[in-house]
C-alpha cells in the first residue's frame, strides 16, 4: 500500500461508523479480515462496491492483459495501491462486505514495530480503533485507481 | 446539624438537610442514569466477547432447532441458544461445531449452520466434490431439505464466523448442550 502509508509500518485510525451504515466509496483505504487467513487484518483500497463493473490488470508483471467483471452481490472489490506486490481482489476474489473491519481516515507516522490495539467499549461494537499496519510491500504511487 | 448556645437554645440549624429533599428528583434521575449506562457498557461488553442468546428463526437446522415443522414459527416458540465468541481468538473450529456467521450475500443476515467441512478438506456433494479452500469452510444445516447453506452460495470464509453454538436455552424442556456430529462418509480430510 505504498506511498500512501509507510514502508516501516503506520498506525491508522480507523472507524467503523462508514462500514456499519454502508457509506463506503470507491477510493477509502479500508480495513478488513483477511478471507484466506482470519487472524490477519489487511489494509487496501475499496475499488468497487457490489455491481461495479471492474476492469483489472491480472498480473501486471507479465504485459497488459485485462479482464472484465462485475463484483457480485453483498461483496467489494479491494486492490493495493502499489498493484506490482500486493495480494488483493485479484487474487483471492471479490470479498464479501462482511469482513470488512473500517475505513481508516488518519495516518500516524510510526515510531515502534509493535502492534497496538486500543478498543473502546468492546472490539465488534467500537467505533474507533488504532491499527498498526506493517507494509512488507515496496512501492510507488499509482494514482488513485476508481472504477474506470 | 446544629449550632446551640450555652443555654440550650438553638442557634443556627443547619439547612443542607432541607436543601437536598428541593435537590432530590434530578438527583436521583443521575444516579439511575449513571447506573443504566454502566450497565449498558458492561452487558455490550460481555455480549461481544463472552457469549450472547440468540433466537434460532427457521427450520434450516431441524431436529436440533426448532424441530416442530409448522410455517408459522412465531418468535416466542423460537430456540434461543447461547453463543459463544471465546473461539474468535484463534479461529479454530472442530467438523461438527455449529457456528453463527453474516451471510456472504448479505452482511445484515446472520445465519446458523453447521460447519461439514474445514479448510483443506473434500466435500462431496450430490454432483461433484468440492475442495475447501484456506481460510473458508464448508457448512451445512442438519435438515437438507430446506436449507440455504454452501450447496448454494460456496464455502464461508472463516472472518465471516461471529460465534459458536454451545447451549439451548429455551424452551426448558430442551434446555442441553449442542453436541458435535459429523458424517465421515462425505468428508474426507486434508
Amino acid at each position: 500500500m505504498l506511498p500512501t502509508l509507510n514502508v516501516t509500518g503506520s498506525m491508522l485510525l480507523v472507524e467503523r461508523i462508514s462500514t456499519r451504515s454502508g457509506k463506503l466509496r470507491p477510493g477509502d483505504v479500508v480495513i478488513f479480515r483477511s478471507p484466506e487467513t482470519p487472524r490477519k487484518i489487511v489494509c487496501k483500497r475499496l475499488i468497487g462496491l457490489e455491481g461495479d463493473q471492474i476492469t483489472y490488470v491480472v498480473d501486471p508483471q507479465s504485459g497488459d492483459r485485462c479482464e472484465t467483471i462485475v463484483v457480485p452481490k453483498g461483496h467489494v472489490w479491494v486492490e493495493g495501491d502499489y498493484i506490482y506486490n500486493t495480494k488483493d481482489s485479484r487474487n483471492f476474489g471479490a470479498l464479501p462486505y462482511g469482513l470488512l473491519e473500517g475505513r481508516a481516515f488518519w495516518t500516524l507516522p510510526c515510531m515502534h514495530a509493535f502492534s497496538v490495539k486500543l478498543v473502546l467499549f468492546a472490539s465488534n461494537s467500537s467505533v474507533l480503533a488504532w491499527k498498526m499496519v506493517k507494509q512488507p510491500e515496496m512501492s510507488f504511487k499509482l494514482c488513485n485507481k476508481g472504477k474506470i | 446539624m446544629s449550632i446551640v448556645n450555652a443555654d440550650g437554645s438553638i442557634l443556627a440549624r443547619d439547612s443542607s438537610v432541607v436543601g437536598n429533599l428541593d435537590m432530590g428528583t434530578p438527583s436521583v434521575l443521575w444516579n439511575v442514569a449513571k447506573k443504566c449506562f454502566t450497565v449498558g457498557v458492561i452487558s455490550l461488553t460481555v455480549s461481544d466477547l463472552f457469549a450472547s442468546i440468540v433466537p434460532v428463526r427457521g427450520a434450516s437446522m431441524s431436529p436440533t432447532f426448532n424441530p416442530k415443522t409448522n410455517s408459522l414459527l412465531d418468535s416466542l416458540s423460537d430456540d434461543r441458544v447461547l453463543v459463544e465468541k471465546l473461539c474468535l481468538s484463534n479461529y479454530k473450529f472442530s467438523h461438527g461445531d455449529v457456528i453463527v456467521f453474516c451471510s456472504p450475500d448479505n452482511h445484515k443476515e446472520k445465519h446458523i449452520k453447521r460447519i461439514v467441512g474445514l479448510p483443506g478438506d473434500w466435500v462431496g456433494t450430490i454432483y461433484d466434490v468440492v475442495h475447501v479452500p484456506e481460510g473458508h469452510c464448508w457448512v451445512e444445516g442438519d435438515n437438507s431439505a430446506s436449507s440455504l447453506d454452501s450447496r448454494s452460495f460456496g464455502p464461508v470464509p472463516l472472518g465471516l464466523v461471529k460465534g459458536r453454538v454451545t447451549h439451548i436455552l429455551w424452551p426448558p424442556h430442551r434446555v442441553s448442550s449442542v453436541e458435535r456430529k459429523t458424517s465421515r462418509n462425505r468428508v474426507s480430510p486434508s
